[in-house]
């Protein structure tokens, strides 16, 4: 009841804005020369939308495993995975097991020690010419906002993640190339991440399919983005139905007082 | 009263004490208390009221924006998201300055409509006009310079792109790209003083914004009929009448912006402004801002550069001629059988031309960018000036409070009853 009614609301908002949406939502069709994104359905998605916390923190593990050896999250500190539901000690844990460069101490020396939760994310390589050097000269974008940073971002990071096949026949791949069907130009330097079933071993005992450890690390990526997003959606809703009432008060006022002049 | 102080008649006693000395509240109470206002308004006359409402949101929120954004390229794009991620509420700063925006640019627009489709340009109100056309460039200036600060690949590309337009110019050209630059390209210095003009702008947008508010008290409102105030029949005082109006648009004003704010607060922007900039990657289309985006197609509709830059210019500039170059006495386009169609497709024109500018420049979208550019001028150029001339307008009526329907008539059933409109 009360989702229609918002949506008929963001409805009534989208045609106000009219022509406005129009060239953005246009843009967003002509990523030239690959396939239509796949939507599946994500546990964030529409005006109610919220993290699913166990694919999520599946996701993280995928990261973690797969992705970190490559991508960096340095907008992320570990005590952020806090509010994916992982305990205190779980974090603790987590950032220990990275070493980090600080300094300088007392003798102005630096030195190394164990992560702490309030640590940044480690990123893999020392700075951009190391990423690329080490990666075939594409260096691994840094995925804080990933799927703020692509067209359909969720969307293309799943289909990505699931796209990798065998070049058609009498398509020349450069050398070192992977075929993808949703990456522009339909060659990458990134070879298929998730190739394997179980290659990551889930804690839950959900099965670590291709695509289950795709929706899972797309879920935790897109925390990792929006971290805000619960808390923006549950504010709007409850800002939506406050305007609304306000709405029809204003709208009675506003009959009232020109009531005389009909 | 004794001499040399202003003859207050408010009843309490220290709003009268500070009256007498500084007539603050009487002048509140002229202007916006009793102030005659036509009682035939539609909702357009709304949006006036909504872009002062907008600018405010905006002054609000920069200024926190700006106490934690730091105006550095190898910091900003990491403190721009500091602010959304570790700020108390910084996400809803940030998102409600960025699509605060996206709202300021639609309400202006469609205020800039009315004004095109009711005559408000007309005598007695060319300045009020003009005045508005300037606001509208500092808006224009303003939000660049704030797309350029979260130092994104489109904020580096765009503003590379856009401040490179200023070279085209002969002689004087390359001297103002570096004055812009600051240095030799696109800097740190580029983005130290757009963000010091982009705190600054809005406050002179403040005090134009003044002007055009006290020019408008001058002539008064111009209203759907487009024919003056005749006699206080005519009118209403703006208060409780146009306060009590102007607040329910304003929450339906409210719930798109927060639909936006909280629902698709990146739809209206380019995913590009996520990947930090990078002076050595070229992203494969550099958009505008889809403000921007009917200019844009106006300047790559011309091939040569600095015809482009001049048309482009000029279909902004164009405007502060426009009271003298449309002919007609006729304000409403309500009384134009063929100007009212003329402004019509000038409006699909402009929208065509916004989409096209979203596109790459080539095949039909060039095309269609050169036939919209080509009318959006002619409107203006050939088509106002001419109808003036020819074109033969529907009768007037005769006040505001008694509108000669066509026919003569008494009116239709229905008609006096209808909320929207107060004819």
């Amino acid at each position: 009841m009360f989702r229609s009614a918002l949506r008929a609301l963001a409805l009534l908002g989208a045609l106000a804005a009219g022509p406005a949406l129009l060239p953005a939502s246009a843009q967003a069709a002509d990523a030239a020369g690959v396939e239509a994104l796949p939507h599946p359905h994500f546990h964030f998605d529409g005006v109610f939308g919220t993290f699913d916390r166990a694919s999520a923190q599946r996701g993280f593990g995928v990261y973690q495993q797969v992705c970190a050896a490559c991508h960096g999250l340095r907008l992320l500190s570990y005590r952020n995975l806090r509010e994916l539901g992982f305990s205190e000690a779980e974090v603790r844990a987590v950032a220990a097991a990275v070493t980090v460069n600080d300094g300088p101490n007392d003798e102005g020396q630096m030195f190394e020690r164990p992560g702490r939760p309030s640590d940044r994310f480690r990123s893999p390589f020392a700075n951009e010419a190391a990423a690329r050097a080490a990666n075939k000269g594409a260096a691994p974008p840094d995925l804080s906002v990933i799927t703020k940073a692509r067209e359909h971002g969720p969307q293309y990071l799943f289909a990505l993640l699931t796209g990798y096949t065998d070049a058609p026949a009498g398509m020349t791949m450069g050398e070192g190339m992977n075929y993808n069907r949703y990456f522009t130009g339909n060659q990458i330097a990134m070879n298929a991440p998730l190739h394997t079933e179980g290659q990551v071993e889930y804690a839950d005992g959900t099965k670590a399919t291709v695509e289950q450890m795709a929706m899972d690390v797309t879920n935790f990526l897109q925390w990792a983005a929006e971290p805000e997003m619960e808390a923006r959606k549950s504010m709007g809703v409850k800002m939506m139905i406050f305007l609304l009432i306000l709405a029809m008060l204003a709208y009675a006022t506003k009959r009232k007082v020109w009531a005389d002049q009909h | 009263m004794s001499i040399g102080l202003h003859n207050s008649a408010f009843k309490n006693p220290v709003i009268r004490w500070v009256d007498s000395r500084l007539p603050i509240f009487s002048m509140m109470q002229n202007e916006y208390g009793t102030f005659p206002t036509p009682k035939n308004f539609n909702y357009f006359w709304n949006f006036g009221a909504l872009a002062m409402i907008n600018l405010m949101i905006m002054i609000a929120t920069g200024i926190f924006l700006a106490m934690h954004y730091t105006p550095h390229v190898s910091m900003a794009f990491d403190s721009v998201e500091r602010i959304m991620r570790d700020v108390n509420y910084g996400w809803l700063f940030r998102y409600v300055h960025a699509n605060g925006a996206s709202m300021f640019f639609i309400v202006v627009y469609i205020h800039i409509w009315r004004g095109l489709y009711y005559g408000s340009y007309k005598a007695p109100r060319e300045l009020l006009w003009m005045i508005g056309v300037v606001i509208f460039l500092l808006m224009m200036a303003t939000a660049f310079m704030g797309y350029v600060l979260p130092w994104g690949q489109m904020s580096f590309w765009g503003a590379t792109v856009i401040t490179n337009l200023f070279s085209a110019f002969p002689y004087v050209g390359d001297h103002i790209v570096t004055l812009l630059w600051g240095g030799f390209s696109v800097d740190n210095p580029t983005l130290n003083r757009f963000f010091s003009l982009h705190f600054l702008l809005p406050f002179v947008i403040f005090g134009v914004v003044f002007l055009h508010v006290a020019a408008l008290h001058i002539t008064g409102s111009n209203n759907p009929l487009g024919i003056d105030v005749k006699t206080p029949q005519d009118t209403v005082p703006f208060h409780p009448y146009y306060t009590a109006k102007d607040s329910f648009g304003m929450v339906i004003y409210f719930m798109v912006f927060a639909s936006l704010v909280f629902f698709a607060p990146n739809y209206l922007g380019d995913p590009a402004n996520y990947i930090p900039a990078n002076p050595l990657v070229t992203p494969t289309h550099i958009v505008p801002e889809w403000y921007f985006l009917p200019y844009y197609a106006i300047l790559r509709a011309v091939p040569d550069k600095l015809g482009g830059v001049v048309l482009m210019f000029g279909s902004i500039l164009v405007w502060f001629i426009l009271p003298w170059l449309d002919t007609s006495p006729v304000r409403s386009m309500r009384f134009r059988p063929i100007a009212k169609w003329a402004l019509l497709l000038w409006g699909v024109a402009f929208l065509v031309l916004m989409y096209c500018g979203g596109k790459p420049p080539e095949g039909i979208y060039v095309v269609l960018s050169r036939v919209a550019t080509l009318y959006y001028f002619a409107y203006f150029l050939v088509i106002l000036p001419l109808l003036g001339r020819i074109e033969r307008p529907l009768p007037l009526p005769e006040s505001i409070a008694k509108p000669v329907l066509r026919g003569g008539g008494p009116l239709p059933a229905g008609a006096a009853t209808k909320p929207m409109e107060k004819a």
